[in-house]
């Protein structure tokens, strides 16, 4: 007997991908933004999934901060090879050269400058009209409230106050020279949604996410990891040998790690299933000031 | 228990997936019940509850209670009003389904949003505060409920602690809703009595509420069908993007709207009218037996035949409408007031074209549903009105399918989207439809090479032939786009 129900991950996908070729049929210039995470990982299947057998027709653009993991970097390079990707690597070179860094600048700076002014100088440059990111409403109070297809002005910048309405799945894409469209076709999927589809679909992700001995500092509580000598030789020589995991990744100075025995999926998941603490909170950048993630997003920042 | 993590992945994997909306006055208790809903279906992790716990000392408004409001006002300017604003997604799971809920404002001038909210959703939980019962902003909500065809309604009698769980007082406002909502089209209706702030009926089914013998909210939630609410019967497919690989290759990507197909159906490629049968559903995991909405596949078929973004693939035997005048529910959603001179843009499934507002015939007065005379539509009304686009639409009417009836307004100037519709009836002379039941002929006069000088004669053709038992219809030249919509409506437009 045939039936005509949906699984909930089924039914997200179905969601996405038609999010994503709507985007290539309506825009001039889309570019989706890869950010070698685990969503990110997600998105760029269900592009591959929107337009098979063909190849997905827009390049993926990645802005590298430069302090990203080591293993994200070599992560990214051998998927864009292997997968044949239009992959654009693009950073603020003007600040890479001042030195600038989460060190010796602090987070606040150093996000501006290698991340949002970074993202802000490559959409102008090569005038994309809409770009895709991997983020989803439940991570972060202010994302709950925004549009799937959420408009920014010739300033890249976000108004809550006036967003476009959304219905069904009829979506807006109509800017002026200038304007532009951020995307986000996974909106509606929360992060075990995300671990289940990465099982599911055997996707692979930088190895960062499974528990492994890795040296830690312990740094305001955070639990950062020795990737380079560019960390003060202060902190460097504090730290320890730990069984630890990441559950997002980003700037390894600004990324707490979870002490953990996960290391395959299954186990994440149990992991997720118990812990008491929501995947953000490893991430150093929200606790500037309150409702920070909203102000860098009015400020143009994904 | 028991269950290993992978059996626990394999079942959740499985769970299906529900939309809800929820809507009530602004002191009803709306968050506190979301905040509930989220915190004692234990997806609230614990640094979000103390993240609360600081945020309820500064600013909430609940007293020695934990603000469970503050879980969903996110932004900054909401946060200093009290009020919640804008539509905000929530996401929770039990071991039973997956759900998403929409939570909109109740305050008056944003009806817009709870339309957003609502476009998606299988569900809306209308709250009403017991002390109060039903008013006027419930009517307006579950008139709003109405229009977009949710099938599912639960009324939640919250602050039930108020008055004393008076099962008198339930009965009441239960009776008073059904009242109100008889002339609307609402086939499923539930009435919960709770408390949202002392979790009575929320979860668990509440020893205060003995003379209730019905589910507790998320019970009914959790159990509610919603097999039935998309449509199964009528095969829909607007092409999203046309995929040409290679030169071998050539397929028509999409969503499914409505119904379902397989390998070898007969298929009309609209506004064509041409024909071809599907050769393969293809997908990324591999061709499908068959597929069904709202999948996204991508369909080639066995002739080659033109079809292009915004044209539709669907079973020749079932036609959906095909024109370019309309009537339509609009909701009306911009600051600035409907100006009859603009040509809009109109988006319509997967096509974008120049619209005319031909003609506004009432707007409904929200809180007595009364139709009040109106020339145009201002922010938040709500109207029937007339429009002529100049391509023409594949569409149905939205109470038969909420995905190929609805459409939304574009400004030609801001690009802000202005209004949203819901096609209530075609104004086409030349509209044509064509019933499963009434298996039969379309005579397509272009397609033949019959000159427009013999519409009558074949539409006459037609009505014998349909008299006699025979579906046909008929399908004149592209002629008439070129005269005016309707008698008395010649007015002047321009691009």
């Amino acid at each position: 007997m045939e039936t005509y129900r949906l699984s909930h991950l089924k039914a997200l996908e179905a969601e996405s991908i038609h999010i994503i070729r709507e985007v290539a049929a309506e825009f001039q210039r889309p570019v989706m933004l890869y950010s070698i995470g685990k969503d990110s990982s997600v998105m760029v299947r269900l592009a591959e999934k929107a337009f098979y057998p063909g190849k997905v027709p827009f390049p993926l653009m990645h802005i590298d901060s430069k302090w990203k993991f080591k293993e994200m970097i070599a992560f990214r390079d051998a998927y864009a090879k292997e997968h044949n990707w239009d992959l654009i690597v693009e950073y603020n070179k003007k600040a890479y050269e001042a030195g600038v860094g989460p060190f010796t600048h602090g987070s606040k700076v150093h996000t501006d400058l290698m991340k949002t002014q970074a993202l802000l100088m490559a959409l102008k440059k090569y005038r994309f009209d809409a770009a895709f990111g991997g983020a989803r409403r439940d991570e972060e109070k202010s994302r709950a409230k925004e549009r799937i297809f959420s408009f920014r002005n010739e300033f890249q910048q976000w108004d809550p106050k006036n967003q476009r309405p959304e219905l069904w799945d009829i979506y807006n894409t109509r800017v002026n020279e200038g304007e532009s469209i951020r995307v986000f076709p996974l909106s509606n999927w929360t992060e075990l949604d995300i671990w289940q589809y990465i099982r599911q679909e055997k996707i692979p992700i930088v190895p960062l996410y499974f528990a492994k001995e890795r040296p830690v500092v312990e740094v305001n509580g955070n639990l950062i990891m020795v990737d380079d000598d560019r960390m003060p030789e202060e902190l460097r020589k504090k730290a320890t040998m730990r069984k630890v995991r990441f559950r997002t990744l980003g700037c390894y100075p600004l990324t707490g790690a979870v002490e953990s025995d996960a290391d395959t999926i299954e186990k994440i998941v149990e992991e997720m299933m118990t812990t008491t603490k929501s995947e953000r909170t490893t991430r150093v950048i929200d606790f500037d000031q309150d409702s920070s993630m909203e102000q860098k997003k009015r400020e143009g920042y994904f | 228990m028991g269950l290993s993590i992978e059996e626990f992945l394999a079942q959740d994997e499985r769970k299906d997936l529900l939309r809800l909306l929820t809507a009530g006055s602004v002191d009803d208790g709306k968050s506190t019940l979301i905040g509930r809903l989220l915190f004692d279906s234990k997806r609230l992790y614990e640094d979000q509850l103390q993240a609360l716990e600081r945020d309820s000392k500064r600013v909430g408004n609940a007293g020695d209670h934990i603000d469970y409001a503050l879980l969903c006002d996110g932004l900054k300017a909401e946060r200093e009003q009290g009020i919640t604003i804008d539509v905000a997604y929530r996401y929770f799971s039990t071991n039973r389904r997956k759900f998403i809920i929409a939570d909109t404002p109740g305050h008056e001038q944003y009806t817009r949003n709870m339309i957003t909210g609502g476009s998606t959703a299988n569900l809306a939980i209308i709250l009403v505060d017991a002390r109060a019962g039903v008013v006027t902003q419930t009517r307006r909500h579950t008139f709003l409920v109405s229009l977009l065809g949710i099938r599912h309604v639960v009324l939640a009698v919250n602050k039930m602690d108020l008055v004393d769980f008076s099962q008198e007082r339930f009965n009441e406002i239960r009776e008073a809703y059904r009242e109100f909502i008889r002339p609307l089209n609402i086939p499923d209706l539930q009435c919960i009595p709770l408390s949202a702030l002392e979790g009575d009926n929320v979860v668990d089914r509440s020893a205060r509420t003995p003379w209730y013998d019905g589910p507790a909210l998320l019970e009914f939630l959790e159990t509610v069908s919603i097999d039935q609410d998309i449509n199964m019967k009528d095969f829909r497919f607007p092409v999203q993007y046309v995929s040409r690989p290679d030169l071998n290759f050539r397929g028509f990507s999409g969503k499914i709207a409505s119904g379902v197909v397989r390998p070898g159906d007969r298929v009309t490629a609209l506004p064509s009218g041409k024909e071809s049968r599907v050769k393969r559903i293809v997908t990324y995991d591999g061709d499908l037996d068959y597929a069904f909405a709202p999948q996204c596949v991508t369909l080639t078929l066995e002739d080659e035949i033109d079809l292009s973004r915004g044209e539709s693939l669907v079973h020749s035997d079932n036609l959906p409408i095909v024109g370019h005048h309309f009537q339509a529910i609009v909701v009306w959603m911009d600051e600035e007031d409907m100006d009859r001179n603009k040509a809009f843009f109109l988006k319509h499934t997967t096509r974008t074209t120049r619209a005319h507002v031909r003609e506004t015939h009432y707007r409904v007065d929200v809180n007595t549903m009364e139709r009040k005379e109106a020339e145009w539509l201002k922010l938040n009304e709500i109207g029937l009105v007339s429009f002529t686009t100049s391509d023409p639409l594949i569409y149905d009417r939205y109470r038969d399918n909420r995905q190929t009836g609805a459409f939304i307004l574009i400004d030609p100037v801001t690009n802000f989207t202005s209004a949203v519709g819901m096609i209530t009836e075609p104004e086409d002379d030349a509209a044509f439809r064509h019933k499963a039941d009434g298996q039969g002929i379309i005579i397509d006069m272009k397609e033949l090479g019959i000159g427009e000088e013999h519409h009558e004669a074949v539409e006459r053709v037609c009505e014998y032939l349909r008299r006699i038992g025979i579906g046909a219809t008929c399908v004149p030249g592209r002629a008439e786009e070129e005269t005016s919509p309707k008698e008395g409506t010649t007015k002047k437009w321009h691009y």
